[in-house]
């Protein structure tokens, strides 16, 4: 197994030359075939001695059946799983977070729906292209800061331009609910550590009275331009979600509450660390849940070791549709989305049920699961294969990947440097 | 100059000392009037332990000429006739900044911090300041006098709250009716320190607690070289810090952990600190007993939490609803463990609560006659005042109180104040009690009137049937007013009257409401006092069960020490981190806290067996690169901080030891931060979390020194341009220059002439001389082909790069220099120097020859190093064995600890993880945790530790919540700030 991943790596080496950025895969000529694979549907359900058809960009047929359309490719002992869904991402909008210069993703102010992801979205971006070879091949991409931070769109990992990488523009406005609790301000005098915000109320209005704004704005005709009362509109017909930041009991409590009495008709709750103390809420509310990942240390002293590792299986066996991001993390992190998935394995969830947390339900909440997360025929030929488990470290090792059809490279500026070092070790043995 | 003008502006007053008699009088004719006090018939506590009853105190010119039952009074004698009252020695406050002006903050008019000092003549640091006199700042306060007075309080010692070495204190009577000449007791009293830097200078060395340690430790070695006139310049606080040798070194510590830091410092240099504690001494009874110290203990009781909100009440840890529930006892805990201690104000809000407190204390277990001796022979002892304070012994300073009863009952009142001779009065002992229920007949209706607390704090209340009516009540000097307004009315009528001595009724004018005055009686009424006595209930202290204390005392503590177990592991996959590899099916053996055997089928013998089947044992984790379990990791404020160490830092209590647990590390190195080119001296411990820091410290630890390249220490990602070096050509220079002057100290120092000590360069010394190690922090392959460059021309080697991600480039060289790589097996993009950093990094020094491991840098990722561990094999192809290494025999050869942890092999330390799936697996489970044959983590306990957090957190909750109903002062919810550091973490 490894062995052949290595010739294969080193094959490829030979057909790339060292540029900055792979260059974006070819739209689909023809069929493809993989054969003898396990295919994980991402629903749920595993397909054994699967086989799958791919044409034109998409799974034209899956299941237990004999075909050889097209380019076959023999996965035995291999496993297939639907591309890694990785939601609100501030991924191709910085790209080293010290270099000031290379950060485009906190504009100023603070209420700000028309700043929009899409058009500063750098595809060709070196920590995008490191997600693909772990099976991370789509993403939200969010604008970060403020209070409402912005709307985001969502792309596949392989692109050109952002013109070329969006699978749905301008899908949701991401909007970061206050705190009841704030940092001490230590250098005025303050005690360090948290304390409550006294401000809490006004900063709730601020965001009530804001979106009432937007919703008379948007119920009269209107004389005045107000591009971000224009961006704010979809929120209340459901054709954009609002994507709503918090992790306190009572902060997820009054979002929810007030987002919905504010006439908000999609909301999706992001973070939720203590959303495990209110799914009977959650779930009368029908809020579908963006959970903070499993490698995170508790917020609190006294929390179980082990909170966050078993967060987002608390709020499955609890009833809600549940997908992983990442948000607090460094970008790059994001490759290791498979992982936060592995961990909920070792908490007791079935691996089936957790791979749906970064495909199936990521799809679902993200509003793209028409197209996107699962194995199912008619569905975008967005999947890879891998030499093992690809939730699990050891096994998470590609040899392709799709998307769209587009046989994507797996190679990148990492890659490269690898294999060129090694040939000089060899060279120099030589 | 001060003291003279005070002198010409003072208002002469009463005095009973004498004046200088040198000095010339100009508004009268100078007379001298000496005569005799004396208290008769009253219950004199000479001292805690001795009470005479009925007995005389005599005194003259502010001194005590005799205390006893029966003296001969002199003739011309005042005689005051204290029947039924107490005589007590006033307190002692051995801890104030009484007089003081507060030291004004220096304003940080500059970006760039200030490395150096901002004065001349004196010592290089501006937080040193021994040079510092208390009686240069001194200016009497009488509104702070008379507070502190109220409270018991008679003699203070003061000075200037700022620095580290902060100067010299004083002692200073509470007498507000005599001068500076009479009342300065001593004008240099005790030579101050503490851990904190001045406010009034924006130097930035020393940034750190370890930086304060190593700083004060310097000074000591320079005074003592200083002294001996090796320095031909002049350093006025060096000679300070000599002249002042004789004094009493009081260093304000602040905690328990602070208490220790500063006595190992003093231990060092052989000085006996009296050390200012903080409140949490019960925590570490056994140190703080050992630590041979006198204590100067606050009493400000933290207090309850307003709980009401349920959603905010989740925010408190345990551990700070146990600091409430507990520090009441702290004073009674060190009573019981015989720790020397006085008693103060300091740390108080507000001095009136002292009493409150102190009554607390009393409640919760603390004697009275320790509570007294606490106040006043155990400080006059501290400060070496015995002969003049303290007691009411013949000679001794005329500084006693005057009570109605016992001193600390809650009904006695204090009367007077006499310092020196002199009498404050607090409370009219004259005044009658005039406490009760009356009756006023004004303006055509019946008020009733109900006065209570005459004796102190005289209260009204005016009502007519339920409705009461605003009132004021003033009552001195036998003179009641009393002044009341009819809400139905708006009518205000004031009464004055005078009160009979023996009490009763009492009658005067009343001025009605249209300026008419007439005559008035409040008629007293028989006295109802039970209602009086359940309010009086309700007030006293209220005693709570206090909780036990755990080990650390925070959540997830052990009830008790976890004990060494015999134990065999029976069956299971055996990861040795040998040549052995890995095991299926066998038993290992623990005795003794080691490894005693590896086998098939060993027999128990007495030792408990462990089911291990389906399951994997591994040796601990260890984490090369890990910066938990510190209370700081940077002392950025100079490029070189090789004489700072995290040993003086390592903080027992982190909750991440016991998270990492149960990630199955058992060792780490907490490395110094990346701030500087030459950084500071690493703690390499076993994570037995309820071990003191001490206890966690490898013994005879290997030497360990961080070293850092690049972007952090060329302060390139923040706004700072005024540090040497700038960049890397610099830092190369700086390692040049460094190491060029430690051989050169090393030269002198083996010659066996007089050389100055210097903690700095006696640990770069070190590094050339092969006994002490480095581990740097690096990142570009320039970088790191440079350092070993500089090594070998200093003819050591570099031991261990640390996040060395551009490794790989330069594998082969170092294979040839013979240095280790520790990496992160997948960061990179969070600065510009990481932008070649690959996960393949591991994996190709390793395939060059060079001991890789993998470390976290990081409070999260070190609980998870077995799954980093396994990404060696995604990324790069390592075997499982070889990765399995990178995260224990591989760190601990690192760490040159390899003899005695790392592998499981016979003879090393049963430091052991058992896992319940592929230990490198996501999929894995820490199950149980064990360092030197004794359980730190387990699933089990684990599960039972949760529950009992909930009990406990639910009943102090309880608790809080009845203080706050039964009329309690509470404080908003907090959460205490996890402390999480990087590298790049400052302080």
């Amino acid at each position: 197994m490894k062995l052949s991943h290595t010739i294969y790596s080193l094959l490829l080496l030979v057909s790339f030359t060292m540029v900055a950025q792979q260059t974006p895969a070819p739209k689909q000529q023809g069929k493809i075939t993989i054969k003898n694979a396990t295919a994980h549907v991402g629903n749920g359900t595993v397909i054994n001695n699967a086989t799958i058809v791919i044409n034109n960009g998409k799974i034209e047929s899956i299941g237990q059946m004999d075909a050889t359309a097209g380019i076959v490719i023999d996965a035995t002992g291999k496993h297939v799983y639907p591309g890694f869904i990785a939601p609100a991402k501030s991924l191709g909008l910085i790209e080293v977070e010290a270099v000031r210069a290379s950060d485009d993703q906190d504009e100023i102010g603070d209420m700000l729906p028309n700043i929009r992801s899409l058009i500063a979205y750098n595809a060709e971006s070196k920590v995008v292209e490191s997600m693909r070879p772990n099976g991370v091949l789509i993403g939200q991409i969010a604008p970060q800061g403020g209070t409402i931070s912005g709307t985001s769109s969502i792309v596949q990992f392989d692109a050109w331009n952002w013109e070329d990488a969006a699978i749905k523009v301008d899908d949701g406005i991401h909007l970061h609910w206050p705190n009841t609790f704030r940092r001490g301000r230590w250098w005025a005098g303050e005690p360090r550590g948290f304390q409550p915000n006294k401000k809490y109320t006004e900063n709730v209005s601020d965001i009530t009275s804001y979106i009432a704004t937007a919703k008379a704005f948007g119920s009269g005709k209107n004389l005045a331009t107000n591009e971000a009362m224009k961006a704010m509109q979809g929120v209340f017909n459901g054709s954009k979600k609002v994507y709503v930041y918090a992790d306190g009991e009572k902060e997820i409590t009054d979002a929810i509450t007030q987002l919905k009495e504010s006439g908000i008709k999609e909301i999706v709750l992001v973070g939720g660390y203590e959303a495990y103390k209110v799914t009977p809420f959650l779930k009368r509310n029908n809020i579908m849940v963006l959970v903070q990942h499993t490698h995170n240390l508790p917020n609190k002293h006294d929390d179980d070791y082990d909170l966050p590792y078993k967060l987002p299986k608390l709020l499955v066996d609890a009833g809600l549709t549940v997908a992983l991001q990442n948000s607090d993390a460094s970008n790059f992190q994001t490759r290791n989305l498979p992982f936060y998935a592995g961990q909920l394995v070792g908490q007791g969830m079935d691996k089936e049920v957790a791979l749906q947390l970064i495909t199936g339900n990521s799809a679902k909440i993200l509003g793209i699961d028409n197209m996107y997360g699962t194995l199912e025929a008619g569905k975008s030929a967005t999947l890879f294969i891998s030499e093992g488990d690809a939730l699990d470290m050891r096994g998470n090792i590609l040899s392709k990947a799709f998307i769209d059809g587009r046989d994507v490279s797996l190679e990148t500026h990492q890659t490269e440097l690898w294999k060129r070092y090694m040939d000089k070790y060899e060279g120099d043995k030589k | 100059m001060k003291k003279i003008k005070l002198l010409l502006f003072a208002i002469s007053i009463a005095s009973t000392a004498v004046a200088q008699d040198y000095f010339p009088k100009n508004d009268g004719v100078k007379e001298t009037n000496s005569h005799y006090t004396a208290f008769t018939n009253a219950t004199i506590h000479v001292n805690p332990t001795q009470t005479i009853n009925n007995g005389v105190l005599l005194i003259k010119d502010g001194k005590i000429v005799s205390s006893g039952k029966s003296i001969n009074i002199p003739e011309n004698t005042i005689t005051i006739d204290l029947e039924g009252k107490h005589i007590y020695a006033s307190f002692i406050d051995s801890y104030t900044n009484f007089g003081i002006e507060k030291p004004k903050r220096a304003q940080g008019g500059r970006r760039s911090p200030q490395y150096s000092a901002t004065r001349e003549g004196f010592y290089w640091n501006d937080h040193i300041m021994p040079e510092k006199n208390a009686i240069d700042h001194f200016k009497y306060d009488k509104k702070t006098a008379e507070k502190m007075r109220k409270e018991g309080f008679g003699v203070v010692s003061t000075h200037s709250m700022d620095g580290i070495a902060r100067g010299t204190g004083m002692l200073v009577a509470l007498n507000d009716n005599d001068k500076e000449a009479t009342r300065v007791i001593d004008d240099v009293n005790g030579q101050f320190y503490s851990f904190s830097k001045s406010v009034t200078s924006r130097q930035s060395y020393p940034g750190s607690l370890m930086g304060s340690m190593a700083l004060l430790r310097q000074v000591y070695i320079d005074a003592d070289w200083y002294d001996k006139g090796n320095v031909p310049t002049k350093d006025r606080s060096l000679e300070a810090l000599i002249k002042n040798r004789g004094e009493i070194s009081i260093f304000e510590a602040g905690d328990k952990t602070n208490n220790l830091r500063a006595d190992k410092i003093g231990d060092q240099f052989g000085i006996n600190y009296l050390i200012v504690g903080g409140g949490d001494e019960y925590e570490m009874l056994d140190q703080i007993k050992a630590s041979n110290a006198n204590y100067i203990i606050p009493i400000n009781f933290p207090e309850a939490y307003d709980v009401t909100d349920p959603y905010m009440a989740n925010y408190i840890s345990l551990e700070d609803m146990r600091a409430w529930n507990q520090a009441p006892t702290n004073p009674k805990m060190l009573q019981d463990k015989g720790v020397p201690f006085s008693l103060t104000t300091f740390k108080l809000d507000k001095t009136s609560e002292f009493t409150t407190n102190l009554r607390k204390a009393i409640a919760y277990g603390l004697s009275e006659t320790k509570a007294l001796e606490a106040l006043t022979t155990a400080p006059a002892r501290f400060l070496n005042i015995s002969d003049k304070v303290g007691s009411l012994d013949k000679g001794k300073y005329a500084n006693f109180l005057i009570t109605s009863g016992p001193v600390f009952d809650k009904e006695t009142v204090l009367y007077e104040n006499w310092v020196q001779g002199s009498k404050h009065i607090v409370n009219s002992k004259d005044q009658t009690d005039i406490d009760g229920d009356y009756t006023i007949n004004a303006g055509g209706k019946t008020y009733e009137l109900n006065i209570s607390g005459s004796a102190s704090k005289p209260k009204s209340k005016v009502t007519i049937g339920e409705t009461e009516y605003k009132s004021k009540l003033n009552y001195a000097d036998n003179w009641v007013t009393l002044s009341f307004t009819d809400e139905e009315t708006k009518e205000t009528f004031r009464t004055t009257g005078i009160i009979p001595k023996a009490g009763g009724s009492f009658s005067g004018k009343i001025v009605m409401p249209n300026g008419a005055e007439n005559n008035f009686t409040a008629a007293k009424k028989v006295a109802t006092t039970s209602d009086e006595k359940d309010e009086d209930k309700d007030k006293s202290p209220s005693v709570l069960p206090v909780k036990p204390l755990t080990y650390p005392n925070v959540g997830y503590g052990n009830v008790t020490q976890p004990q060494q177990q015999n134990m065999l592991f029976k069956n299971a996959t055996v990861w040795t981190s040998e040549a052995a590899g890995v095991l299926e099916n066998t038993d290992v053996l623990v005795k003794n806290g080691k490894i005693s055997k590896i086998g098939k089928n060993l027999s128990a013998g007495g030792a408990i067996e462990i089911d291990a089947t389906g399951k994997h044992l591994t040796a601990g984790v260890i984490d090369e690169h890990s910066h938990i379990a510190a209370l700081s990791i940077n002392e950025g404020g100079q490029n070189s901080s090789a004489e700072v160490t995290i040993e003086d830092v390592v903080d027992p209590e982190d909750v991440n030891i016991y998270r990492n647990l149960a990630g199955g590390v058992t060792s780490i190195q907490i490395l110094h931060g990346s701030a500087n080119p030459i950084g500071g001296r690493s703690a390499i411990i076993k994570l037995k979390w309820g071990e003191d820091a001490d206890g966690l410290i490898y013994d005879n630890s290997p030497k360990f020194i961080k070293f850092a390249l690049g972007e952090n220490v060329k302060q390139s990602n923040w706004e700072s341009y005024s540090r040497f070096p700038q960049t890397r050509m610099g830092v190369e220079q700086l390692f040049v220059n460094y190491f060029n002057r430690a051989k050169e100290y090393d030269e002198a120092k083996k010659s066996g002439k007089p050389y100055r000590k210097d903690a700095e360069l006696e640990t770069l010394a070190e590094i050339l001389n092969g006994e002490r190690f480095i581990s740097c922090h690096s990142y570009v392959q320039s970088e790191i082909n440079m350092l070993m460059k500089v090594a070998e021309k200093f003819n050591f080697r570099v031991n261990t790069f640390t996040h060395i991600l551009e490794g790989y480039k330069v594998a082969d060289k170092m294979v040839e220099h013979g240095v280790g790589g520790s990496t992160f097996s997948d960061w990179w993009a969070y600065k510009y120097e990481v932008n070649d950093a690959i996960p393949y990094n591991a994996a190709i020094m390793a395939s060059q020859g060079v001991t890789v491991a993998i470390n976290s840098d990081d409070g999260e990722m070190s609980r998870r190093l077995n799954q980093e561990a396994g990404k060696t094999i995604k990324y790069g192809g390592m075997t499982e064995e070889e990765a399995w290494k990178t995260v224990t025999i591989n760190p601990a050869k690192l760490l040159h600890i390899d003899n005695r942890v790392g592998s499981i092999k016979e003879g090393k330390d049963a430091d052991l993880v058992l896992w319940s799936d592929h230990p490198m697996s996501v999929y894995a489970k820490a199950e149980k945790t064990i360092i030197e044959g004794k359980t730190y983590f387990d699933l089990a306990t684990d599960k039972q530790k949760r529950q009992a957090i909930n009990n406990e957190r639910n009943e102090l909750m309880t608790m809080m919540l009845n203080e706050k109903n039964g009329g309690g002062k509470t404080k908003p919810p907090r959460q205490k700030e996890n402390k999480l550091f990087h590298c790049d973490t400052e302080r």
